[in-house]
């Protein structure tokens, strides 16, 4: 549950659920940033989830640390839909020129290509939070035989859509953004969506994931 | 629509339409955005008698040179700026910030550039016509959101005014951009993970604003700071003003378009009150961090607050 209210800065609260990382945690976090949503605190201007912290900011000029404070700490926390997650079904090409680093991956780990890939698409995995780019979704846990660690000197330009993975966690390229993670392939599918304002994302925290292969013709013709 | 728009003949470093931001979407990755400069914005936007969330073109460093077509409108130009207007007529007049004027059909204005500082606005009555999404029409280029697509404006694009119209009156203020001296900060959720020596060095010594800043963070240079305990924590939230130290002991300050989340431990936190000068620090820039508490860091910003309402209050 929620062990510690600390102040980030004068104008956030950081919320320590915990120093761990594991899908009990995380829900605990879920949990309050969806009763959080609900309630709408007045002066409240975002709530962040991540693995085990929740940061809620607020506008100072409307509330204080103090005052937020007591009402985080007196909250009725409720149980809400979230135990029902969906199951998010994504497709990904695996091709040489997609899988930028299974050749570093295969070297490293002194796995075959693809076993590392065929382990990559046997399991289920669990979106633990979205953000640092618009819409990035933080996947986990992948098998421990296919952990590594970020490449030592990060790419500037990752292409969007890359899937890359990253010790216990896999994401989405969602833009081309600069990244570290392990490239293994590439999704048509497009995990961002400006125009739906209401839902812009496939993949939203508590969801599960599974990947599924496509081949290059099936990549290409995804969007048409 | 109104058909009155400016065209871009030269675009400028990095033009964009900037409002108040939009808040509640951290969670899916889209951060604050808006103006970085808050008060000068607003400023701009109470000179020609705007509501206060109106969209304004935000520049930094050199601005955009434009053209007036099919309308008339008064403008306002807020910051530390220099620029001119060039008449229909080939007359050339030297344009005085925080003093609104009156562009016609066929008038350009040429904003030169920012002054010792980074970002300018230019407001205009009623508005510029601004896309809007999730509340905001401020342009966000990473995530491609916001008006003009989310991109910075280019040459020959079109920026449509909203209503063609001219105050009455001329309108003013004098305002002085004061420089600021100190930093002012809130130590970090991971202060105790740097070395004692480390904390010394943020607190006491200079740090040099670095060229790789823009919209999303500033990269400090300086004496290194070091990490005794773990270079990288469990990503997390962050907010704006939060300085995180990567590996390599350069401190980075979250900007208004910063990521979302991050990794690296955070040191310290700018406070609210001194985060508009802050974002007019000019690489090449000298600045020293100052340790306050909360409750000061909370007087601070009611005293900037009021200070703000009290400039906005002297125009009518």
């Amino acid at each position: 549950m929620l062990k510690n209210i600390l102040n980030l800065g004068d104008a956030a609260l950081y919320c320590d659920f915990g120093d761990e990382i594991n899908r009990e945690i995380n829900s605990n976090v879920i949990r309050y940033f969806k009763n959080l949503q609900k309630l709408d605190l007045k002066g409240v201007t975002n709530i962040t989830p991540s693995y085990n912290k929740l940061i809620i900011s607020y506008d100072l000029s409307i509330t204080n640390f103090q005052s937020l404070k007591e009402k985080i700490i007196n909250l009725d926390i409720k149980e809400t839909e979230n135990n029902k997650s969906k199951i998010i079904k994504i497709p990904i090409c695996l091709k040489d020129e997609f899988s930028l680093d299974l050749k570093r991956l295969s070297e490293k780990l002194n796995i075959e290509k693809d076993k590392i890939l065929q382990s990559f698409l046997n399991k289920e995995y669990f979106c633990y939070m979205t953000g640092f780019i618009a819409g990035m979704p933080f996947l986990g846990d992948i098998d421990s035989k296919i952990r590594l660690e970020r490449l030592e000197t990060p790419r500037v330009k990752v292409p969007k859509g890359s899937v890359g993975i990253t010790e216990q966690f896999c994401n989405i390229y969602t833009f081309e953004s600069p990244g570290g993670w392990n490239i293994i392939g590439n999704t048509p599918i497009k995990v961002f969506d400006k125009f739906n304002e209401s839902n812009p994302l496939i993949i939203n925290p508590g969801d599960r994931v599974v990947f599924y292969r496509i081949n290059k013709d099936e990549y290409l013709k995804f969007n048409e | 629509m109104n058909k009155a728009y400016f065209e871009i003949i030269r675009p400028g470093i990095h033009s964009t339409l900037q409002d108040l931001g939009r808040s509640n979407q951290y969670h899916i990755g889209i951060p604050f955005s808006g103006s970085m400069d808050k008060r000068n914005y607003l400023i701009g936007n109470k000179l020609v008698g705007n509501k206060l969330k109106e969209a304004s073109l935000e520049f930094a460093y050199q601005g955009p040179l434009i053209k007036l077509k099919l309308g008339k409108v008064t403008g306002v130009i807020t910051g530390n700026v220099a620029f001119n207007i060039l008449r229909k007529n080939s007359k050339i007049e030297k344009g005085l910030c925080y003093r609104t004027f009156e562009l016609k059909d066929g008038d350009q204005l040429d904003i030169i550039s920012t002054n010792k500082s980074v970002y300018g606005y230019f407001s205009i009555k009623n508005g510029f016509a601004g896309e809007y999404i999730w509340g905001s029409c401020s342009v966000n280029t990473k995530a491609k959101i916001g008006s003009n697509d989310g991109e910075k404006f280019g040459v020959n694009q079109k920026i449509y005014i909203n209503k063609n119209e001219s105050l009455s009156e001329s309108n003013k203020i004098d305002y002085f951009n004061s420089k600021i001296e100190f930093i002012r900060v809130l130590k970090g959720t991971n202060f105790n993970f740097f070395s004692e020596k480390a904390k010394q060095i943020f607190f006491s010594k200079e740090f040099i604003v670095s060229k790789l800043t823009d919209r999303m963070g500033m990269r400090l240079e300086g004496q290194k700071i070091e990490n005794i305990a773990e270079a990288n924590i469990k990503s997390e939230g962050l907010i704006k003003g939060v300085i995180q130290v990567p590996p390599d002991g350069n401190p980075i300050i979250m900007l208004s378009d910063h990521g979302t989340i991050g990794g690296y431990p955070k040191i310290a936190i700018v406070i609210s009150a001194d985060y508009d000068r802050l974002t007019q620090l000019t690489p090449g820039s000298k600045i020293k961090f100052k340790s306050v508490e909360l409750d000061e860091a909370e007087r601070l910003y009611k005293l900037y607050e009021i200070e703000t309402q009290n400039i906005l209050g002297q125009i009518r």
